[in-house]
Order: C-alpha cells, then sequence, then structure tokens
C-alpha cells in the first residue's frame, strides 16, 4: 500500500494541472491514469487559442505540463486502470495495477473518450477506412473520396483540414444545423471540396477488408443513400469516462460528475475536474481552470477536514 | 521528424531483416510522434519495464522513412489506412498486425497469444 495527500485520475491538461498546484504545495500526489498521459488534447494537431502561447500542438502542450507536473515531484504512472475503488471516510483508496493507493483526497479528471457510433462494421474497419484522427491518417487517403461524420467544431475544422488530402469530403451531420461556431461553418461551406448531407445517420460502413462506402439514411424521408468512400472520419463528441465511479459519486444522465463551485463531488474529499464533470464549455482552458480550482478546494478541505 | 521515444529504433531496412531473422519474437510499431501512435509506444515501454516480456525484443521505426517501406509493403499491411502499423513476427514469419491505437491490454494479448515465453 502506497499513501499520498492527493490521487489525481486521469493525466490530462486538468489532472495535470491540478497536479502541478499540489505538488508546489508541498503535497504528496499521485497522477494515475488508464491510459497514456495526455488526454484528448494529444489528438489536436494545432492548439492556437491558448493564451501565452503561440500556436502549438496539442502534444508539445501536454508534454510541457507533463515535466512540470513530474518536475514538482508529482508521481506518474499511466496506462493503469482502476479496478477498485473506496471513497468512503477520510482515507480514500484506489487499486491500480495490483497496487492499493491511499489519499486523503482525490480529484477525478478523467476526460472522456472520442463518442463512437457503435456499429459493428465501425468496429471492424478501424484503421482500415474508419479514423477518429485526421492529423494522424488524413495522408492515407490523398486524392480519393472521404466522409466526416458529425457537426460540431471538430467535425467542420477537420473536414476542412482533410481537403488538403482528399478529393472530396462529404459532411453527414444528423440535424439540420451545425453545432460548430460560424466561423467553422463559413470556413467549410466556402471550401469548394466539402459537400453536405443534413438529417442524416450512418447505418452501416460498408468493405470487406477495407471502407468502400457508407450507408446513410434521411431522417427526413428515410430514404437510403450509399455514399462511395475509402475513408471515414467521426467527430461526434465524446463521452465521459465515468463508469468507475457510478456507485461512488454523484452522476447525471450523461455519466457527467456533478460538482459545486468548487469542484467539491457529492462525496467530501472527492473532487472533479475538466470534460468529465458537468458543464458547458470544453476547452483546455476552461480544464486547467478546473484543475487549478479542484487543488486549491482539495488543498482546503485537507486542511479543515476532522479526523475519522 | 525523428521518433523521440524510449524503445530502440530500426533505422533500415536491412537491420529489420536481420533482427527479424536472428530474433524469436519481435514487435515493430510503425509510426509517427502522434496521438494514435504514442500510447502503443508508452504501452511497449512499460511492457518491456514491467518484465514478463523478456522474450520479445520491442522496436519502432519511423513511418515516413523511405526504409519502412518494408513494413508498409507487408501484405498482411495491405489494407492499413491508420497510424501506428504494427506488426509482430515469430521466427520470422508475420503472426499478426494491427492498424491504428491499440491500448497497453490489447498489445499484451497478443504478444500472449503470439509469443509464449516457452518458445
Amino acid at each position: 500500500m502506497k499513501e499520498f495527500d492527493v490521487i489525481v485520475v486521469g493525466a490530462g491538461p486538468a489532472g495535470l494541472t491540478a497536479g502541478i498546484y499540489l505538488a508546489r504545495a508541498k503535497q504528496r500526489v499521485l497522477i494515475v491514469d488508464q491510459a497514456t498521459v495526455g488526454g484528448q488534447v494529444i489528438l489536436t494537431h494545432a492548439v492556437a487559442n491558448y493564451p501565452g502561447l503561440p500556436e502549438t500542438s496539442g502534444y508539445q502542450l501536454v508534454a510541457t505540463m507533463r515535466k512540470q507536473a513530474q518536475d514538482f515531484g508529482c508521481t506518474l504512472l499511466s496506462n493503469s486502470p482502476i479496478t477498485d475503488i473506496s471513497f468512503r471516510g477520510n482515507v480514500k483508496s484506489l487499486v491500480a495495477k495490483g497496487e492499493t493507493y491511499q489519499a486523503k483526497a482525490v480529484i477525478l479528471a478523467v476526460g472522456g473518450d472520442p463518442r463512437t457510433l457503435g456499429l459493428e462494421s465501425e468496429t471492424r474497419l478501424r484503421g482500415k477506412g474508419i479514423s477518429y484522427c485526421a492529423t494522424c491518417d488524413g495522408d492515407f487517403f490523398t486524392g480519393q473520396e472521404i466522409v466526416v461524420i458529425g457537426g460540431g467544431n471538430s467535425a467542420l475544422e477537420e473536414a476542412v483540414s482533410l481537403t488538403t488530402y482528399a478529393s472530396k469530403v462529404t459532411v453527414v451531420h444528423q440535424f439540420d444545423n451545425f453545432q460548430a461556431y460560424a466561423h467553422a461553418v463559413e470556413e467549410a461551406e466556402h471550401n469548394p471540396k466539402i459537400h453536405f448531407i443534413m438529417e442524416s445517420l450512418v447505418e452501416e460502413f460498408t468493405g470487406d477488408d477495407f471502407l468502400t462506402s457508407v450507408r446513410i439514411k434521411s431522417k427526413k424521408d428515410g430514404q437510403v443513400t450509399e455514399i462511395p468512400a475509402s475513408g471515414a472520419f467521426i467527430f461526434i463528441g465524446y463521452v465521459p469516462k465515468t463508469k468507475p465511479f457510478l456507485d461512488c459519486v454523484e452522476l447525471n444522465k450523461s455519466g457527467e460528475i456533478m460538482v459545486d463551485d468548487g469542484m467539491a463531488t457529492s462525496v467530501p474529499g472527492v473532487f472533479a475536474a475538466g470534460d468529465a464533470r458537468k458543464k458547458r464549455f470544453r476547452q483546455i482552458t476552461t480544464a486547467v481552470s478546473d484543475g487549478t480550482i479542484a487543488a486549491l478546494s482539495a488543498m482546503e478541505y485537507m486542511a479543515t477536514a476532522k479526523p475519522a | 521528424m525523428t521518433l523521440d521515444t524510449p524503445i530502440k529504433h530500426v533505422t533500415s531496412a536491412q537491420e529489420l531483416k536481420e533482427l527479424i531473422t536472428r530474433t524469436k519474437n519481435v514487435m515493430v510499431c510503425c509510426g509517427r510522434m502522434g496521438p494514435m501512435c504514442l500510447p502503443v509506444y508508452d504501452a511497449m515501454d512499460e511492457l518491456q519495464k514491467d518484465g514478463g516480456y523478456d522474450h520479445v525484443e520491442f522496436r519502432d521505426m519511423l513511418f515516413d522513412d523511405p526504409e519502412s517501406a518494408y513494413i508498409r509493403q507487408l501484405p498482411e499491411c495491405a489494407t492499413f489506412r491508420g497510424l501506428p502499423f504494427t506488426v509482430y513476427w515469430k521466427d520470422g514469419k508475420v503472426v499478426k498486425a494491427t492498424s491504428s491505437i491499440q491500448t497497453k491490454e490489447q498489445v499484451q494479448g497478443i504478444l500472449d497469444a503470439s509469443f509464449s515465453n516457452q518458445g
């Protein structure tokens, strides 16, 4: 069994920021993540609106945060899914990789996973035409026709970036309007390589060894259309990675962690930060803000908590 | 671009061929410093450090290096459209190849299924 003052679950911008604040305040901090350090931000090709930094990549930004956290003394544990949790009482405990970790406070900064359509063909053709990262896989589709699924900022911005490679990009969106900001919509609409199919749902990805077409169904008249495509990029949002904490803290119907202004959850000594908590705007800057608040609240809690 | 990972790098097709000829169990992740590749390098590094896989040689190779055409042109990778391309050789033969991101558990599952530490 290993003891810390605070355990931060999740090593994205929210978790790393919390770790930086806590470790700098001489707290013993463990940051544990079920996957690699960085969270969703490593998927971001260009970060242009993070104050104080010129344009950088998500990977570079998070690499700097990671170094800061480690330099201040945080212990980082990646690829370590949590297998057991106890938030009862003043001592919280978690089990990861067969080791028990205890702390006075816990910050849940677990982030989210890219939302999938849940189709069997989506899983089967992942890496064989289906992708969730335009930066990574865009150049496999040079001169080819592809489909982008989604209508938010990521979908439209990545659709534009994919026109660097693809001969034609068809954006398929389930609603009759976009959720993206106006400037993203305008840029996509003005790109001659981008075409739009609204109010339609993906029924199936077809192809044996690799993707050959995307079958969609109109929500208006039920008409089924087959779009020839060798690539399909899916950007339909994220789902919070809160399943392991279902019975531990209060979640809403969407699986988001409910918190107060101080990022405190329904359980004393347990705080939440970043994309996994209920919030309206999910940005790197808001994740960093959450992490800061959660860290300060956790320190306040530890200073005032009564012994068990 | 170079690969900034703690994994030993393969830098030529000749080196790769020699490795898979003289070594029983080899895993090579061919990618870039990108978000789908980093978790695989991370998993390989941890599996190396955890122990239990001393019978496997872990390597990475830069996808954009012309020398990595040896991997990109493998029949087992012909349908791949996602980075990284990860290939597993046993006794010089490809026993498994995957495209796109893999978790540590997935990598571990393939290693356990493909490379018994007795053989």
